[in-house]
């Protein structure tokens, strides 16, 4: 029995697709609890990395260790997809889903579901089904379900693309109530002022190598590389 | 032409008249058919959505093999099952030959691979959809066939209702596993093929047009069951 899943130590990790390099080599530890965002321009590699850090990806080359047994670490993770994936069930089932696949009791499982659901402002809609919810509403959703079982790390792919102002304001006071609860949070984001309001720590990734990886006020302040520079000035990163 | 309006008239009167032998004919007919069609979804589903979550060598060749199957041909099937089931075969101590349980085991294996290739093909497509979920929520490989099968449930009626429109027309196989036996093993289809046989064309087309009847019957009481094509959502 471990008491934490962290430090995440990646070291020489490399992902290619088709012949072509996606991320790497990248070597880097997600140790602090907390807020980790990853930036970056379209196509630098922050979705495949989370996806490699969470188990999606495998890394061709290199390696990647949880504080204990990946299997072990594997239990105390949650991921959310950039377009929600919901089950084709009501509201309220989604919910219970993974608590059910943790072990916990249908009734338990019910009362927890429930409470997460008004937290949402979503218990009105229990029995509805999870299609005919808004975009705002579903990733919602998929948020509470990631964070109802309490997994000790939760990566977001951008949760709040194409969402207006209202939803991502919800999803946001979400995710501060989580860090309260001790939840790594490492997020890819494309909003800057949103990594500026959450981040503790900033990951840039460009052309997908890290280039810079370093606490949230020194990298909006001073960042120190001319790629990360020029992304915050808003030039336009090929 | 007058075999077919006379065959109508016919079925209307055998109908209202609520002949015995032919509510016989047809409760047998629907117990082996849908008999058949609960074992065999019970057997094709699970392995048509572990084999859509599946990966191993030979799954293309397995997936080109059970799509070939459901084109068996009954005759054969019924002859294959006759000679297991025959005295002198391997399973004759069961004494199950000219029963309606050997009807039963006939359809089974027909319609299996039919109902397991059409939900193999449903449920891959909801694997699709759900794959990155159930991996990213740790879901085991029976925890993954179980959520499939539950929330592709419509898809998997469509595969169960295509088994029971195979089963409920068919007459080769029942025919020569049943014997078609009366009031034993007589069906609506060997029925029709033994009136055929005697020249009685229009007694054969009204159990024919109750066939029919009874597939569209079947049919719409199972939709109206699940309330398919009723919410235009899951």
């Amino acid at each position: 029995m471990v008491e934490t899943i962290l430090p995440l130590k990646v070291e020489n990790a490399h992902i290619s697709k088709r012949g072509k390099t996606i991320i790497g080599p990248v070597t880097f530890d997600i140790t602090k609890q907390g807020f980790t965002t990853i930036i970056g321009p379209n196509g630098s590699g922050k979705t495949t990395l989370l996806k490699m850090m969470h188990g999606l990806e495998r890394p061709k080359e290199g390696t990647l260790n949880w504080n204990c047994d990946l299997e072990l670490a594997r239990l105390h993770q949650a991921y959310v997809f950039q377009t929600p994936i919901l089950l084709r069930r009501s509201v309220i089932e989604n919910m219970i889903y993974p608590l059910r696949l943790k072990g916990m009791k249908h009734q338990q499982a019910f009362a927890k579901a429930k409470e997460w659901l008004e937290q949402i402002n979503l218990l009105e809609a229990s029995d509805l089904s999870a299609k005919i919810l808004s975009g705002g509403e579903k990733q919602k959703l998929a948020i509470a379900r990631a964070l109802a079982p309490n997994p000790e790390v939760v990566f977001l792919d951008e949760p709040t693309t194409n969402l207006d102002g209202t939803s991502t304001r919800e999803i946001e006071t979400l995710l501060k109530k989580a860090i309260q609860t001790k939840t790594k949070i490492i997020m890819t984001t494309h909003d800057m002022g949103q990594a500026k309001r959450l981040s503790d720590e900033v990951m840039f990734v460009y052309r997908g190598k890290i280039h810079e990886f370093s606490a949230a006020s020194s990298f909006f302040n001073k960042p120190d590389s001319v790629e990360a520079k020029a992304f915050l000035k808003g030039d336009i990163l090929e | 032409m007058n075999d077919i309006l006379e065959g109508m008239f016919s079925a209307f009167h055998l109908i209202i008249s609520l002949d015995k032998d032919l509510l016989e004919i047809i409760l047998l007919s629907l117990k082996v058919t849908l008999s058949a069609v609960l074992i065999a979804s019970l057997i094709a589903m699970p392995f048509g959505a572990w084999l859509a979550v599946s990966r191993f060598r030979f799954r293309r060749m397995t997936i080109a093999i059970l799509n070939a199957l459901m084109g068996l041909p009954p005759v054969v099937v019924g002859l294959i099952v006759y000679i297991l089931l025959s005295r002198s075969g391997p399973l004759g101590v069961l004494n199950l030959l000219f029963t309606p349980t050997a009807m039963i085991i006939a359809q089974v294996i027909i319609i299996t691979p039919l109902i397991a290739s059409i939900s193999h093909q449903a449920i891959r497509d909801l694997w699709a959809e759900y794959h990155d979920l159930l991996i990213s929520l740790n879901a085991s490989k029976t925890q993954r066939i179980f959520t499939l099968i539950k929330d592709g449930k419509r898809s998997l009626l469509t595969a169960s209702l295509a088994g029971f429109g195979r089963a409920i027309g068919e007459v080769g196989a029942i025919m020569i596993v049943g014997g078609n036996v009366d009031q034993l093993t007589r069906t609506l289809t060997t029925a029709i093929a033994l009136e055929t046989g005697k020249g009685d064309f229009a007694f054969a087309l009204a159990l024919g047009f109750i066939l029919i009847a009874l597939a569209i019957l079947v049919n719409l009481a199972i939709h109206s069951i699940s309330k398919t094509e009723r919410a235009s959502t899951w």
